[in-house]
């Protein structure tokens, strides 16, 4: 091991052992407990991105992490800098997405003393996030930079805070910078067990109506050619979860698209079909299973995931694989590689191509006129393949879920575990930073852009452009739906008034604001955005009324879901 | 596999620690013990496995361990910690409540915590279980005083502090031997306090 030893302050510390890890972008905000670190920072190579408010930071950096699969950085102060990180950080938490968020914490001396702008940010972000260091030694600095960005990105990924005292900023110490740490209870198990995988291949083998069901894993590994691979390998039918949407071509004829509360007709009828699912990097959520007792209960399960603790979680299963999704879909396909025979599935591909056709039949888009389903169909069409797109939460969120297909696999990215509104525009942000050649595009509503509007500021002045489709029926779109099936129309607290004018407010930020009204200027307003160096803010009116349908109500099953 | 009820005394080293949680939830002593960390639901089957956690001992471990119980909706019995064998490191023993499943995923997110280096499970007949009981009396009179006095001499346990109208007995047994005495003394004299450490154990041989 290599070791070199230098006086160091504990910002100093810091700003080199980011760039040691490659962190060469931060997403932050100064205050009075972390401006030692800031004062350090501006004499560094680290891109510095300022944004209004902390709660981007770390949706930007979360955006940036899901494009770039390495940790996004955020830093805030102390206190409220501090909170209002954690809503970020509980969206990367429950999204298993890597990220290292930086606090400034009051001087040590002051700690317990309610000093000012003091908060027990370790405490208020231990649960959500997988682990939180607060160093008070400016010589640990390296070392614990070093094992947060180990620990957020290997194993299942996820945040990890460091919350560093004022005076553990400033004061100096001989310091070392080691290559490699050591965590002597952290040990994520990569390469899955090779008789489990042969167990799999048996089952999977003799099935008769096989299916995968690919989650979120699939992102997180990097496995969307070994999941094909798989998929047409064994001519087998790929459903995803919604946090999965897109870790599959969604224009293959094996795709069918998220299961779930607001999944695919396809998907939810054909998954009850299914002999035998396996299922790979999900934590059969909720949302993606319905009443889970009624969620396949006849059917062999064989779930891989990297973290043994969602194994039977929420669903109990047959078959349990501990191991990375890439390393275990590769070793199930050098596995059937090496056998044969197999069970003869025509029957079933017969069924499913059926099944699939018969209700993609089910929707009438009546392209001539302005509506959810008309905007992302035609969306598609005019957005180039590789365009990373992210979505807002709700209605929007749903009919993107339903109508928009992802082509080229990794290319689409949600809050979906957590459903933070206000994620998708800051998160574009991060995602254009990662990846600055490729379009970004957010699909919002009106509620969820409204809340994080202020990213307008950091996507002008530091040319991040971004495109916008903010899909506005004036309303909380959603908590509308649910009034209007479950409350017998009593709408309360969800009107919106079309508040703020959006075109005009993307102008007071010096981007860009069209306001369209047919699908033929909506076709523009996207190719004009494409184009364009600033942010490209599209406000589309449409109704108020237009639900989200299929629809599986919360606690009932996926064969109970609602159609129209 | 043999319910220990809190009636005979039972044998010092109980074969099985399973408890049977509806005569003991009547007990002073149990409830006493409880009343920290349990949050009160009533479970059909009791785990009977002990678990052990070998962890790092340093700040905030025990908040990140009681927090992931919470956040997690585990229940717990009891659980006791302190320094183990390597000063570095401390060591848990966690009665759980809830059933099998229960009791796996409590092993399994205990795993997960980075802070935790092992998770082990203990069956009962396998396990040297101990807990430590102080109990204060008020003994108004010398009859009281002489009775549990003479409880404790014959059950092992030891009077740590005498006054003219107060006694501090000692006991250190399994818990249910610990229950056994608090409810025979209670009949000699007035408890004023309890404290019980919650239980500890080892396996037996190497």
């Amino acid at each position: 091991m290599k070791i070199q030893v230098v006086k160091l302050s504990g910002s100093q510390s810091l700003i080199k052992a980011l760039q040691n890890e490659g962190a060469n972008v931060l997403f932050g905000m100064p205050g009075g407990a972390n401006l030692p670190i800031y004062d350090e920072l501006s004499k560094s190579e680290i891109r510095h991105i300022l944004v209004r408010h902390e709660q981007l930071a770390a949706h930007m950096a979360d955006g940036f992490a899901r494009v770039s699969r390495r940790p996004g950085v955020c830093l805030a102060t102390s206190g409220p800098g501090a909170t209002n990180l954690v809503t970020g950080i509980a969206t990367a938490y429950m999204d298993s997405i890597p990220m290292v968020a930086i606090t400034g914490q009051v001087a040590t001396t002051s700690i317990g003393k309610d000093a000012f702008q003091e908060c027990d940010i370790v405490g208020v972000a231990s649960p959500v996030t997988k682990y939180a260091f607060q160093p008070t030694d400016p010589a640990t600095i390296p070392s614990t930079v070093k094992k947060a960005f180990y620990i957020a990105a290997s194993g299942r990924p996820g945040p990890v805070l460091i919350d560093i005292p004022k005076d553990t900023q400033t004061a100096e110490a001989e310091t070392q910078f080691p290559d490699t740490v050591r965590i002597r209870g952290y040990n994520p198990v990569v390469v899955p067990d090779t008789l489990q995988i042969e167990k799999a291949l048996d089952i999977i083998l003799k099935a008769e109506r096989p299916m995968i069901l690919a989650g979120g894993g699939v992102a997180i590994s990097g496995a969307y050619a070994e999941l094909q691979a798989l998929a047409e390998a064994l001519m087998c039918p790929v459903a995803t979860t919604f946090k999965g949407k897109g870790v599959f071509n969604e224009t293959h004829p094996l795709a069918l698209g998220p299961i779930g509360m607001h999944g695919h007709i396809e998907a939810n009828r054909l998954i009850l079909e299914a002999d035998v699912l396996l299922a790979v990097g999900t934590r059969f959520s909720d949302r993606s299973t319905g009443k889970v007792s009624d969620f396949v209960p006849k059917t062999t399960v064989i779930h891989i995931d990297i973290d043994p603790s969602e194994i039977n979680k929420n669903k109990a299963v047959d078959l349990g694989i501990v191991g990375d999704v890439k390393a275990s879909l590769r070793a199930l396909l050098e596995a059937f590689m090496r056998r044969a025979r197999r069970n003869e599935i025509k029957k079933w591909s017969e069924r499913f191509q059926e099944v699939k056709e018969s209700c993609r039949n089910e929707w009438h888009v009546d392209m001539s006129k302005i509506s959810a389903i008309s905007v992302l169909k035609k969306l598609r069409e005019v957005l180039p393949p590789d365009a990373l797109v992210t979505t807002e939460v709700g209605q929007c969120q749903m009919w993107a879920s339903l109508h928009f297909d992802v082509i080229e696999p990794g290319t689409f990215y949600s809050s979906t575990g957590l459903g933070t509104m206000g994620f998708g525009f800051p998160a574009a942000i991060g995602a254009k930073v990662a990846a600055p050649n490729r379009p970004v595009l957010d699909i919002a509503g009106d509620g969820s852009f409204n809340m994080t509007e202020a990213a307008l500021a950091t996507s002008v002045l530091d040319n991040i452009p971004v495109i916008v489709v903010i899909m506005n029926n004036t309303m909380l779109g959603m908590v509308a739906q649910w009034q209007r099936l479950f409350y017998e129309r009593r709408y309360h607290g969800v009107k919106l008034y079309g508040v703020p004018d959006f075109v005009k407010l993307a102008e007071a930020y010096r981007a860009q604001g069209l306001r369209v009204q047919s699908i033929d200027e909506f076709a523009k307003a996207i190719k004009l955005g494409l184009r364009s160096d600033i942010a490209t803010i599209i406000d589309i009116p449409i109704s108020p009324e237009e639900d989200v349908f299929p629809f599986v109500v919360p606690g009932t099953a996926l064969k109970d879901m609602i159609v129209a | 596999m043999s319910s220990v009820a809190t009636k005979p005394v039972p044998a010092a080293e109980a074969s099985d620690g399973s408890k049977s949680s509806e005569e003991e939830e009547t007990s002073i002593g149990r409830q006493a013990g409880r009343s920290a960390l349990e949050t009160g639901a009533n479970e059909k089957k009791q785990a009977r496995d002990l678990v052990y956690a070998i962890v790092e001992n340093q700040r905030g471990v025990l908040h990140r361990i009681s927090g992931m119980f919470r956040a997690k909706g585990f229940n717990i019995t009891s659980i006791s910690i302190g320094e183990s064998s390597s000063p570095d490191l401390a060591r848990m023993t966690i009665v759980p409540k809830g059933d099998e499943a229960a009791l796996q995923l409590l092993v399994k997110q205990l795993q997960k915590m980075i802070d935790v280096i092992e998770v082990g499970t203990i069956r009962p007949a396998d396990a040297i279980e101990r807990e430590l009981a102080l109990v204060k009396f008020e003994t108004r009179d010398m009859k009281s005083k002489n009775e549990i006095l003479e409880l404790s001499n014959n059950l092992g346990a030891r009077a740590v502090d005498v006054s003219r109208d107060s006694l501090v007995v000692e006991f250190t047994a399994t818990p249910e031997r610990i229950d056994y005495f608090i409810n025979e003394a209670s009949k000699s004299g007035a408890i004023k306090e309890i404290v019980r450490t919650g239980l500890t154990a080892l396996r037996k041989g190497l």
